[in-house]
């Protein structure tokens, strides 16, 4: 099970230059920065090519010349002029891993904000592993790049112009010469970059399919133990391990045969030089201190090609992580504040549906036609089967989903036109699905509102019934629950979100099947505080239990997507059939 | 705002040794299997050391045999000495670096797979107790980290030691003299290294406690995401993902800058030794000494007697970073399940279906029992219905039953067979469970409903529907039993969850079947006709349904309710109303102002 879904967020192609050129924009706001840290590395390559000369100078002048004192003075030299490429390199690395790190850090948070302004549709459909592969692995992808990836390439590619302008100073047929193996390597860096980028591709997809799996692994553990479904799972898993490992064989395979091939036909334009400039020295046209330099320069013209082989990799690597990150940046969010949205302003809690229909993903009508009026203060009590679209009605008001047609309004303000924030901010949820974090549970309670004093968090605890449980546990209010609220029972999960949700003082509370895990004595007792709380406020009741929904002004019996009767309970026992059925199986005494 | 305090409890501490020859050794086991490659990547790597060592000194030759005495024949034929040397290189490197990440690939889906296939073995309690996205961040980060160190790192080691020895020796036989003067550095550098080497361990390990943060963090956000949006939290929950990803960006900057203090320092020695070469050097040819060869060749082997040394120090660190990720990863391969299978692997034997909980006792967390004295029958084919106050222990006698958790006194026995005495899967295998929390994993619907039985054929899993009340549901999608369900389920509503999660349970074909609150979120109307199916279905078996809704439960043979951990009454339905205890109480609050 947990078959990999191939990733949902689709892949589009888009050229590597592109992403990279994006990628590289990240480092915009550390352009200051990055402009010291490359002037630090221009100084270290100039240092670099000076310290030859020196040697040079050594062997010509100082050794060949019985110089002593020029001797100890460009020993001393050397010295100094490493001391200061030592500062520099300092300061370079240091710059390089501040801006580095800094860009990682700028596209955690640009993710992260990105997933907390996509709407419910979005999250329905990608999986955490997906996104937390990308937000993790790719990203330190990116960061290698437009860390010491870049800073080397800009260093190599400073050095080997210094270099070949010095050399062929030097003596421009041995510079020739030394440089005719250039296209040779350019080559094979390219069609090396071309090769291992699709291979990178598939292994970062590879990766994140087995994140996807372990994390519902995780998830699921209760369910995998209590259908003995241990060995399945691992089977799964490490069919996909494989095909990952399969993946890096093949890569590893490219980078062992490539990246030493760069430094082979590096090493040829040695031999080259050592050969022709030999016999060059032996005719007497070359001195042997300057065949020696010669040789170093060569050995820097060189490195940073060899550099190619760590660098080509990195940045295929970063070209397919780029494209991942970027499909989550660049996701439209369905629900989105509208560019002249105003704050809502503080509402009296008239909620109305004028023909609102609905679809998920625009195919598969989940709600036709639905007209609601809901009074200041009322309570709008939902019924209905299964999978006949009580919740979907619930989504619509903090505008989770927008409707397909129809409009709702608040106190007459079309919630298109109000911001997202001032709306949620007046609604209070309790969601179908409980979930908790894993913090203490005043953390918990005090979620929408982390400035509550303690007075209050006890306050709303006390309203949810959930004031006497939390005081019996050993260490109260600070008590930890697990991931997903994992170390409660359902029933005290379900009142910790009720008072979570009664905290904000909300004057529309939604309360989706708030009550489902709770016994009906306790039930009871939060709707006995439910009702002192819940004056002036509107609120919409889902329940399958009619004693919930007893106390409600109206109540709407939902059949696949449509109000099939309305009423209160008197008048519905008359009128509709279904409701008169729901309450025989349920109530009736025997 | 700081991160929440879970995270940081789970997310791992900074403390530890710099050197655990424990671990190191539990992490080199996983090359055992490696041997062979291992030796001939080894041996490879020994030739193609002493191939690079042997190009300077053949530079060396060229030099001061063919060049100073103008022999252009010898020097043609040393230029193709040269260029063999370097393909020889080539060759090597390619097939020793090849064999050596080929086998780092392995280790790692190796380990992978070990942790997956050990956090199948752990016990519930375990997964109570952790933050997904931390474990998350062993299994997929952590492993990373140490590959670099057991397929490269140590090989790389001996190889450094081999060219550090042969670096010298070399030296010693063309000039002990000069080498010994070179050597001066030596002292200086032991004693950088040693400084780096102490703070170095801190900052490295942080980094990897860090990391793991920023992924719990982020996991927990993003499932926990909906409830974030529901209460416009965004910006806190930003603000407080920033603190963790702050910290994470810091604690990277400040080991890394520990290096880059390191670094130019050996740089700076390597000058150092090179200035003496050319001094000491330079004044021996100067009074002739000397050859100008053999300075020119030793100045080549000075840097190559400090690269090594880089080499090494940067493999300080990543081992650093091994040594925090291989702790957590042995901490998690170590830790014992809770719940273990008796030695003898005992099987369960076909159940018929009683069970019998005598005198339990059972706590999750010391000072807080949650059942006491738990006394119990269920006879074959019997339905127990357990009801009471949320929180009163429902769940947990069901958690026990199977087998989730041990007891922490008395015994549960089926059969007459104490549960600890037989496998976990041979007991589970012949159990069927709906949770009180419909969990589905993505992937389709018949293969959710197919889960317990992989092998089912299709029309099991439609019958299976059909009995949950499912089908209907599922056949009027556009994709049908194709449909797939995507990650918490999304795209279902609740109660249709539950309506899968008791197909699944009733395709598993269980002898005991474990309903808690299975169908609270579906309409009474649906729950009736899937009673009705389930009562056919499961004739004989023995089935214990949890519920709050009394409807759900009147039936049953007996029923049992709880109250903080302990059964306070017992009886069929018409008994506990006639005693007029809680029960009744409960049963009379459905009815309050109405009817
Ligand atoms: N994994 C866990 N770790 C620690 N404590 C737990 C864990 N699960 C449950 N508890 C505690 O044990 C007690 C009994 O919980 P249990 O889930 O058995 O209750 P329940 O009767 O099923 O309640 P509900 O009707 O709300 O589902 C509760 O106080 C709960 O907080
Ligand atoms: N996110 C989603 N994407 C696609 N389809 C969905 C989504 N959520 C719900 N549906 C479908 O829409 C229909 C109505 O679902 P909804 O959750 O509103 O039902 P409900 O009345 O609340 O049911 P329940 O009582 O089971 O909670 C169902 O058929 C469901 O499968
Ligand atoms: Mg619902």
């Amino acid at each position: 099970m947990a078959q990999a879904l191939t990733s949902p967020i689709a892949m589009r192609k888009t050229g590597d230059q592109r992403i990279l050129w994006r990628c590289f924009g990240y480092l915009r706001p550390y352009w200051r920065l990055a402009a010291t840290t490359y002037t630090a590395t221009l100084c270290i390559t100039a240092l670099s090519l000076i310290t030859p000369q020196l040697m040079r100078w050594v062997v010509d002048h100082g050794i060949r010349e019985q110089n002593v004192r020029l001797l100890a003075w460009s020993v001393a030299g050397l010295l100094v002029v490493t001391l200061i490429k030592g500062v520099l390199t300092f300061y370079e690395g240091r710059g390089t891993e501040v801006i580095s790190q800094g860009v990682a850090y700028n596209l955690r948070n640009a993710i992260h904000q990105k997933l907390a302004s996509l709407s419910f549709a979005y999250h329905d459909q990608t999986e955490t592993g997906q996104l937390l592969s990308r937000a993790v692995q790719d990203v330190e992808r990116i960061r290698f790049l437009t860390g010491r990836a870049l800073l080397r390439l800009a260093g190599s590619i400073i050095l080997s112009i210094g270099t070949a302008i010095v050399l062929i100073t030097m003596n421009p047929t041995l510079a020739l010469l030394s440089m005719a193996i250039l296209p040779f390597l350019a080559y094979r860096a390219y069609s090396y970059g071309k090769q291992l980028r699709p291979v990178s591709l598939a292994i970062q997809q590879a990766l994140a399919v087995l994140t996807t799996q372990l994390e519902q692994n995780l998830r699921g553990a209760r369910v995998v133990k209590a259908f003995a479904q241990e060995a399945h799972e691992n089977e799964y898993f490490d069919a996909e391990n494989n095909r990952w490992f399969d993946l890096s064989a093949r890569s590893v395979w490219l980078q062992a045969i490539n990246a030493p091939l760069l430094d082979l036909i590096a090493n040829a334009g040695a031999v080259l030089i050592i050969w022709y400039g030999g016999l060059l020295v032996i005719r007497h046209q070359l001195t042997l201190g300057e065949l020696v330099a010669f040789t170093t320069y060569l050995g820097q013209l060189v490195q940073p090609i060899r550099r190619l082989g760590t660098i080509i990799p990195a940045m295929a690597m970063a070209a397919s992580a780029g494209e991942r990150i970027f499909e989550i940046l660049d996701a439209p969010s369905e629900v989105r504040d509208a560019p002249d949205a105003y704050p809502l302003p503080p509402v009296s809690g008239h909620v109305h549906f004028e023909k609102v229909s609905f679809a998920y993903f625009g195919r598969h009508q989940v709600l036709r036609e639905i007209n609601i009026d809901a009074q200041p203060g009322q309570i709008i009590a939902l019924l209905g089967a299964t999978g006949s679209g009580k919740s979907s009605i619930i989504n619509l008001i903090p505008r989770f989903y927008d409707p397909t047609t129809g409009a709702i309004t608040i106190d007459g303000h079309d919630l298109r036109k109000v911001t997202l924030n001032s709306l949620r901010d007046q609604i209070g949820i309790v969601l179908q699905e409980t979930t908790l974090f894993a913090a203490t549970i005043r953390e918990n309670i005090a979620f929408g509102r982390p400035d509550a004093t303690d007075a209050e968090v006890q306050a709303a605890a006390q309203a949810a019934q959930a004031h006497d449980f939390i005081q019996g546990m050993p260490d109260g209010y600070a008590t930890h629950v697990g991931e997903r609220g994992a170390t409660l029972s359902g029933g005290q999960k379900q009142r910790v979100a009720i008072a979570r949700a009664l905290l904000k003082d909300p004057k529309i509370l939604l309360l989706d099947d708030a009550t489902a895990s709770v016994d009906t004595e306790t039930e009871r007792q939060i709707q006995m505080a439910l009702a002192r709380l819940m004056q002036g406020r509107t609120s919409f009741v889902i329940a399958q239990r009619l004693s919930t929904v007893r106390m409600a002004n109206q109540i709407l019996v939902l059949e696949k997507g449509r109000i099939a009767a309305k009423g209160t309970h008197q008048q519905l026992l008359n009128t509709s059939e279904l409701y008169a059925q729901i309450y025989n199986g349920q109530l009736k005494r025997d | 705002m700081g991160p929440r305090g879970a995270l940081e409890r789970f997310s791992g501490d900074v403390e530890g040794r710099a050197f655990d020859p424990h671990v190191v050794r539990r992490m080199l086991a996983y090359l055992r299997p490696h041997w062979k490659r291992m030796i001939i990547a080894t041996l490879l790597m020994l030739v193609a050391t002493m191939l690079t060592l042997l190009t300077p000194y053949l530079i060396k030759v060229a030099i001061d045999r063919y060049i100073t005495q103008g022999d252009s024949a010898g020097l043609n034929r040393l230029a193709l000495w040269i260029s063999a040397a370097f393909l020889g290189t080539y060759v090597t490197t390619v097939s020793q670096s090849y064999l050596l990440s080929w086998v780092g690939q392995r280790v790692l889906a190796t380990m992978r797979s070990q942790l997956f296939h050990h956090l199948q073995k752990l016990s519930l309690g375990y997964h109570d107790r952790h933050i997904i996205g931390v474990t998350v961040s062993r299994v997929i980060n952590d492993v990373a980290e140490i590959n670099e160190l057991i397929s490269e790192g140590f090989i790389n080691i001996v190889g450094d030691v081999l060219l550090l020895g042969g670096t010298i020796i070399v030296m010693f036989s063309m000039s002990p003299k000069l080498a010994l003067y070179t050597f001066t550095v030596l002292p200086l550098m032991v004693l950088t290294t040693w400084l780096f080497a102490r703070h170095a361990r801190v900052a490295f390990r942080q980094t990897r406690a860090k990391i793991a943060a920023v992924v719990g963090d982020l996991a927990e956000n993003i499932s926990g995401m909906r409830v974030i949006q529901a209460f416009a939290q965004e910006n806190a929950s930003q603000e407080r993902f920033d603190t963790v990803n702050r910290a994470n960006r810091d604690a990277a900057v400040g080991a890394m800058s520990l290096s880059f203090i390191f670094l130019p320092t050996v740089d700076f020695l390597g000058m150092l030794a090179t200035a003496i070469v050319l001094w000491f050097g330079g004044l021996a040819v100067l009074h002739d000494q000397l050859t100008v060869g053999i300075m020119v060749a030793f100045l080549a082997y000075v840097t190559r007697f400090f690269q090594p040394i880089q080499d090494m120090s940067q493999l300080y660190t990543t081992m650093q970073s091994a040594m925090a990720g291989g702790e957590r990863i042995l901490e998690l391969l170590d830790t014992q399940p809770a719940v273990a299978d008796p030695a003898d692997g005992q099987e369960m034997a076909p159940i018929l279906g009683r069970i019998e909980l005598r005198d339990v006792n059972f706590l999750y967390r010391q000072d807080t029992p949650v059942l006491r004295d738990i006394n119990l029958v269920i006879e074959p084919g019997q339905t127990l219905a357990l009801v009471g106050p949320t929180g009163a222990g429902k769940t947990s006698i069901a958690n026990l039953i199977a087998r989730f958790y041990d007891v922490t006194g008395g015994a549960v026995l089926i059969d007459g067979i104490d549960v600890r005495t037989v496998t976990q899967n041979s007991l589970r295998c012949q159990m069927g469970l709906v949770p009180q929390d419909p969990f589905l994993f993505p992937g389709t619907i018949r293969d959710n409903i197919r889960f317990g039985d992989p092998t089912a054929p299709d029309s099991a899993v439609e019958a299976a529907a059909s009995s949950a009340n499912a089908h209907e549901f599922i056949a009027a999608l556009p994709q049908g039993y194709d449909t797939p369900i995507m990650e918490g389920s999304a795209n279902i509503s609740v109660g249709q969850r539950q309506l899968i999660c008791i197909a699944r349970a009733v395709l598993a074909d269980p002898r005991i079947l474990i309903l808690d609150e299975a169908t609270a979120s579906v309409d009474t109307v649906t729950e009736v006709l899937i009673q009705e199916a389930l009562d056919r279905l499961l004739e004989g078996r023995t089935s214990i349904v949890i519920a709050h809704r009394l409807s759900t439960i009147r039936k049953a043979d007996l029923i049992c309710v709880v109250q903080q951990g302990q059964i306070i009454e017992r009886g069929s339905h018409a008994q506990l109303v006639a005693a007029n205890g809680l029960y009744a109480q409960l049963y009379a609050r459905q009815f309050v102002e109405i009817g």
